[in-house]
């Protein structure tokens, strides 16, 4: 059976919600491997939520927020960007590899960006194969 | 003084994984001690009495009243030691940032048994070993088979091996924390439901951290500590050196501040706040004067070991508790 990931997406309300729910409602295919959360600002993700995606099995996490300067609260986004830099780097350190999230801006009205970007990290995930943190974290040797 | 025909409380307190500094904080209660001893009695602590193993595998289960656990689990003996205090002891006191966090030992996290060994055994510098020999776990010899504890994969903090009633953090643990709890235990004042942190505050360092702060942080540039001038009044963080006091609990009397050395988390995070390094990196993400991504990383660059920086001493208890392996290619 083909590997089909499962990839965590944290989509702010304001625009990535709104443009992935545009690319459902203009019936769009793509991707069935994104399992969608909705928070109110990327600005909110914290760190913990994407370390325990993976924690508890994701293959990849999927950060989207608005484009810079369209934030629905002036800065979230670029808090997000730079703990993305900080998250990055850190996962490199714990033998993760960094492709496994992703972070990327969508606007309201980008729901075919949205349905490519999601075909695109679901391509780089099934490249990269099955996540093993979880069942090494569970390992106790 | 208690009474003397009171019976007293008994007491151990036993080293896994640490440096023993924690014992040592147990003797910094310096003439004190004499009120300590006065309501107890030291039945088993390794650094000070000659009490062996099978002296505490004699004794009725519950028989300790109270055991103060310090350092990681490492290896097999301290599992052992861990779970045989635990069936012996009324109350275990994860003693210390190793026992609470993993701690120190824990960075070790961020590598394996077989790199360790390949490292101390064959490839340092000063090691001498043509037969390539690596320590085993059973060995015989004439007189008979000689056995040493089995080293672990990785490092554990106590309450990843047994069920811990209490959490007593620090590297090492303030002395005065120590004797409040301790006298609480004694005076038999109601005690926090199992699984507390004690001896330490709900809020940050920078709660109770003396140096001025302003609202509106902003860092340009991280510094490592000595690549500054710090000014001995001015948060450590508003000069760009990272101080992990947002992310730690307050409690320990800011003795690194006090040091002017910049807070290094080993309270550990405050209740709210799961994985501190995961705090720690959402608070510089606010305080980061940029919204260049460019800039953005080249600022992020200056922190070298966001690891060692961010869970120095909590990195087996962080929601990733270890480096993972690299997966095999698949063929």
């Amino acid at each position: 059976m083909e590997f089909e990931p499962k990839i965590v997406a944290f989509l702010c309300n304001w625009c990535s919600y709104t443009g992935a729910d545009l690319a459902g409602t203009s019936r769009m295919k793509y991707s069935p491997s994104l399992r969608i959360i909705r928070v109110m600002c990327s600005g909110r993700i914290c760190p913990t939520f994407i370390f325990k995606a993976f924690q508890e099995g994701a293959d990849g996490v999927l950060v989207c927020g608005c484009h810079p300067g369209d934030c629905h609260y002036n800065e979230g986004n670029y808090k997000c960007l730079r703990r993305f830099k900080l998250i990055e780097k850190y996962i490199r350190q714990m033998g993760i590899e960094p492709d496994r999230i992703r972070l990327a801006w969508i606007s309201a009205s980008e729901g075919k960006l949205f349905a490519e970007l999601a075909n695109e990290m679901t391509q780089t995930i099934k490249n990269l194969g099955p996540s093993t943190i979880k069942a090494q974290l569970e390992q106790m040797v | 003084m208690a009474n003397q025909d009171k019976p007293k409380l008994k007491m151990a307190i036993y080293w896994g994984a640490g440096c023993g500094g924690c014992c040592v904080s147990v003797l910094d209660v310096h003439e004190k001690l004499f009120d300590v001893v006065a309501v107890a009695d030291l039945v088993f602590w390794p650094i000070a009495l000659d009490i062996k193993y099978k002296d505490v595998e004699a004794m009725a289960d519950g028989f300790i009243d109270l055991t103060l656990f310090n350092g990681a689990v490492r290896n097999s003996e301290n599992e052992h030691m861990a779970r045989l205090l635990r069936q012996k002891s009324k109350i275990l006191v994860a003693y210390g940032s190793c026992a609470h966090l993993g701690g120190i030992p824990g960075l070790a996290n961020l590598t394996n048994k077989n790199e360790l060994f390949n490292r101390i055994y064959l490839e340092t510098e000063s090691t001498l070993n043509p037969d390539g020999i690596i320590p085993k776990t059973h060995f015989n010899v004439t007189e008979g088979e000689l056995e040493l504890p089995e080293f672990f994969n990785d490092v554990r903090a106590l309450n990843q091996v047994v069920d811990v009633d209490y959490y007593l953090p620090g590297c090492p643990p303030r002395t005065e924390r120590l004797i409040e709890v301790f006298m609480a235990i004694v005076n038999k004042a109601e005690l926090p439901p199992n699984g507390s942190v004690v001896g330490a505050w709900e809020k940050t360092l920078c709660d109770e951290c003396k140096r001025k702060k302003t609202d509106n942080k902003v860092i340009r540039k991280f510094y490592r500590p000595w690549e500054i001038h710090d000014d001995g009044e001015t948060c450590f963080l508003e000069q760009g050196v990272i101080c992990m006091g947002p992310a730690t609990r307050g409690g320990c009397g800011y003795r690194c501040i006090e040091g002017n050395a910049p807070c290094q988390g080993c309270y550990g995070p405050p209740a709210d706040a799961p994985d501190p390094g995961a705090k720690m990196m959402s608070a510089i993400g606010t305080i980061i004067d940029s919204n260049l991504e460019i800039e953005i990383e080249e600022i992020v660059d200056a922190i070298v070991d966001p690891v060692g920086t961010f869970y120095r001493f909590s990195l087996p208890k962080a929601i990733l508790r270890k480096k993972m392996s690299v997966p095999k290619p698949v063929n």
